[in-house]
C-alpha cells in the first residue's frame, strides 16, 4: 500500500467520522426539538391575544404583540390561586409528615435493637410489591366513612408513608459508622438527640432527594385527590386543570389555558433548573416512574 | 427493654399507617371482589361468589378498557425502550452540549402530566377555528384532515401512544445512560486493539454489559404502561368511556366513583383482574430474562 492510497483511506474515515457525528447530533436535536416544542407552544399561546390565536386558522410560531392579559384572567376567571395554595399546603404537609415517620422508621431498623427487627423489616419490604391500584378502594371507603371527604386529612393521610424511602434512608443511616452512636451513649446523649444531631446532618444529601421527589409526586398527584375531592375549595393543580379544561373560560379560551398551564408548571420545572443534578442523580438511584 | 420500647414507639407511625392503608386494603379488596351485590349505601351485601368478576368481564366497557391498555403497552413499551436506548446511546458518544441535552431530555419527568397533556390536545385537536397544528403539518404534505382527539380510533390510539411515550422517555433515558457509563472501560479498549467492528461491540460489549438495566425498564415499562390512566385524562377527558379511550385502572376508577360509581366490589375486581395479568406479564418477563440477561 502506498502512500498516497493511505492518505485517500485516512479522508475517507475521516468524512466518515464527521457524517456520523453530523448524525448524531441532527437526531439528538430532533427529539430535543420534541420534548420543548410543547413548551414553546404553551408559553407562545399563553402570550397570544383571545382574538389574535383565534383568528389565526394557520397558527403562528411567533407573535409580535405579546399580551398579559390571559394571565390575569387565569387568576381571576378560576381559582387558580386557590388551587395553588392548596396544593403548596398539601405538598408542605405531606412532606414533612412523611419526612418524620420515614426518619423514625430508618432509624429504628438501622439503630436500634430490637426482638422481631428482621421479621418486621422483611415484613416492610413486601409492601413494596403493592400497587396503590389495589388498595385505593379501600382507603376510598374508609376516608369517605371518617367523614374526610374535601378535606386535608383525607388527602394527605394515605400518603405519608413510604417503604421505598425507609429503606434509601435506613441504607444510608448504616454508613454512619456505629462508634459514633457508642460515643454518643457514653457521653449520656439521647437516642433523640443523637438522631437530630448526628444522623440527620450526616444524611443530608439523601434527605433532600428523598423531600425533592416527594415535592415532584405531590406537586403532580392526580387520581386519589380526584377520588376524594369534588369541592373546588380542596383541588390541586392537576384536578383544577382539568375543570378549567372542563368547564373554565367557556371552554374556547385556549390562550387562558395555556396561561394556566404555564403557572402551575413553573414552580417545579425551577425547582428542577435549581436542582438538577440533586434529582437525576434521586432519580436514577431509584425513583420510580413518577 | 427500654431499647425495645424506643424502636416500636419509632415504627408506630410507619406501622400505623402502612396498617390503615397498606395492609386492611389488601385484604379488603378480596373480600369486596367476593360480595354480591354490594350496596355502597347500606354497607350490605346479599351474598359471596364470584358474580363481580363475571359481570367486569361481561362488561363492554371493560373488554374495550382492555384492548386499549394492551395496544399502549404493546406498542409503547418496545418502542419507548427502544428509542430510549438509541438515544442514551448517541447521548453517550458526544462530550459537547451533552449535560444540556441530558436535561432537557429530563424535563418532561418533572411536568405536571395533566397540564402538559393540555398542550399536546391543543396541538392535535381539530375545533372550529383551525384543525390543530399538526393536522395542519400533514395536510402541507397532501395528507387529510385528521382529528386526533375526537376523530378515528387509530388516530386517538396514535396520540395517545405518542403521549405516553413522551411522558416515559425521561426515566429510560436516564437509566440507560447512567448504565451505559458504569461500562467498565477496559472493555472497550481491549475491542479496539482486536479491531472489533462497531456492531459486534455492540452486541457483545456493550448490549450484554447493560442488559440487567434494560431489563429493568422492561419490567416497570410493562408494570407502568399497564397501569396507564393520568395520561388518557390528560388527553380525553375523565369521561374515558364516551371517548372508547378507557383503560384498566381508568374503569376502576370509573367503577368506584365518577358518572357509573360507587360500586367498590366492581372496582375490586376489576383490579384484581389487573393485578392477575401484571403478575403474569411479570413473571413471564423474569423467566425470559434468566436465559438472556447477562449477570456479572
Amino acid at each position: 500500500m502506498n502512500e498516497s492510497t493511505n492518505k485517500k483511506l485516512e479522508i475517507q474515515d475521516n468524512i466518515k467520522e464527521k457524517s456520523r457525528k453530523v448524525l448524531v447530533y441532527f437526531l439528538l436535536s430532533l427529539w430535543a426539538i420534541i420534548v420543548l416544542f410543547p413548551f414553546y407552544w404553551m408559553i407562545l399561546t399563553s402570550v397570544k391575544s383571545y382574538g389574535s390565536y383565534n383568528s389565526e386558522y394557520v397558527p403562528k410560531f411567533f407573535t409580535l404583540s405579546p399580551t398579559i392579559q390571559n394571565y390575569a384572567t387565569a387568576f381571576t376567571a378560576v381559582p387558580l390561586a386557590k388551587y395553588f395554595i392548596n396544593t403548596f399546603i398539601f405538598t408542605v404537609v405531606t412532606t414533612l409528615l412523611m419526612m418524620v415517620v420515614v426518619v423514625l422508621s430508618a432509624f429504628a431498623f438501622a439503630r436500634l435493637d430490637f426482638k422481631g427487627k428482621d421479621i418486621v423489616f422483611s415484613l416492610f419490604l413486601s409492601l413494596m410489591m403493592i400497587p396503590n391500584e389495589l388498595v385505593i378502594i379501600t382507603n376510598y371507603v374508609t376516608i369517605t366513612n371518617l367523614d374526610l371527604r374535601n378535606t386535608f386529612m383525607g388527602l394527605i393521610l394515605p400518603s405519608v408513608t413510604s417503604v421505598f424511602y425507609i429503606y434509601l434512608l435506613k441504607e444510608n443511616f448504616e454508613q454512619i459508622p456505629e462508634e459514633l452512636y457508642k460515643a454518643a451513649k457514653v457521653d449520656g446523649t439521647s437516642d433523640f438527640r443523637y438522631l437530630m444531631r448526628v444522623m440527620l446532618p450526616i444524611s443530608k444529601p439523601t434527605i433532600v432527594t428523598i423531600t425533592i421527589l416527594k415535592v415532584i409526586e405531590c406537586w403532580n398527584s392526580y387520581v386519589w385527590p380526584r377520588l376524594i375531592t369534588d369541592d373546588q375549595n380542596y383541588f390541586l393543580v392537576s384536578n383544577g386543570i382539568q375543570e378549567i379544561r372542563e368547564n373554565g373560560f367557556g371552554r374556547e379560551n385556549v390562550p387562558a389555558m395555556m396561561a394556566a398551564v404555564v403557572v402551575i408548571s413553573v414552580p417545579l420545572v425551577a425547582l428542577f433548573l435549581i436542582f438538577r443534578h440533586k434529582i437525576m442523580e434521586g432519580v436514577a438511584r431509584g425513583g420510580t416512574k413518577g | 427493654m427500654k431499647k425495645n420500647v424506643t424502636a416500636w414507639l419509632c415504627l408506630l407511625p410507619a406501622i400505623l399507617f402502612l396498617g390503615i392503608f397498606m395492609v386492611y386494603p389488601l385484604v379488603d379488596v378480596f373480600i369486596y371482589s367476593l360480595e354480591e351485590g354490594y350496596n355502597f349505601a347500606s354497607q350490605s351485601y346479599q351474598g359471596t361468589g364470584l358474580y363481580n368478576y363475571s359481570y367486569v368481564l361481561h362488561d363492554p366497557y371493560f373488554i374495550q378498557a382492555l384492548k386499549n391498555t394492551f395496544i399502549i403497552v404493546i406498542i409503547t413499551v418496545p418502542l419507548s425502550t427502544g428509542i430510549a436506548l438509541l438515544i442514551s446511546l448517541e447521548l453517550s458518544s458526544i462530550k459537547v452540549l451533552r449535560d444540556f441535552f441530558q436535561t432537557v431530555y429530563f424535563l418532561p419527568y418533572v411536568t405536571n402530566t395533566l397540564a402538559v397533556g393540555l398542550v399536546f390536545m391543543i396541538l392535535f385537536k381539530k375545533t372550529a377555528y383551525s384543525d390543530g397544528l399538526v393536522s395542519l403539518l400533514i395536510q402541507l404534505f397532501g395528507g387529510p384532515s385528521v382529528d386526533f382527539i375526537d376523530g378515528p380510533y387509530p388516530a386517538k390510539m396514535f396520540v395517545m401512544c405518542f403521549y405516553t411515550i413522551w411522558i416515559v422517555m425521561p426515566f429510560k433515558i436516564l437509566i440507560l445512560t447512567s448504565a451505559l457509563a458504569s461500562v467498565n472501560p477496559m472493555y472497550y479498549k481491549a475491542a479496539i486493539v482486536d479491531d472489533t467492528p462497531k456492531w459486534r461491540i455492540f452486541y457483545k460489549i456493550t448490549l450484554p454489559m447493560i442488559s440487567p438495566m434494560v431489563f429493568y425498564l422492561v419490567i416497570t415499562g410493562f408494570i407502568g404502561a399497564f397501569k396507564a390512566y393520568s395520561d388518557e385524562v390528560a388527553l380525553f377527558g375523565t369521561d374515558l368511556n364516551a371517548a372508547g379511550m378507557n383503560t384498566i385502572v381508568g374503569y376502576v376508577y370509573d367503577m368506584l366513583y365518577g358518572n357509573s360509581g360507587g360500586y367498590p366490589s366492581y372496582a375490586s375486581a376489576a383490579a384484581l383482574i389487573l393485578f392477575a395479568i401484571v403478575f403474569t406479564i411479570t413473571t413471564i418477563n423474569l423467566m425470559v430474562s434468566k436465559k438472556t440477561v447477562y449477570y456479572q
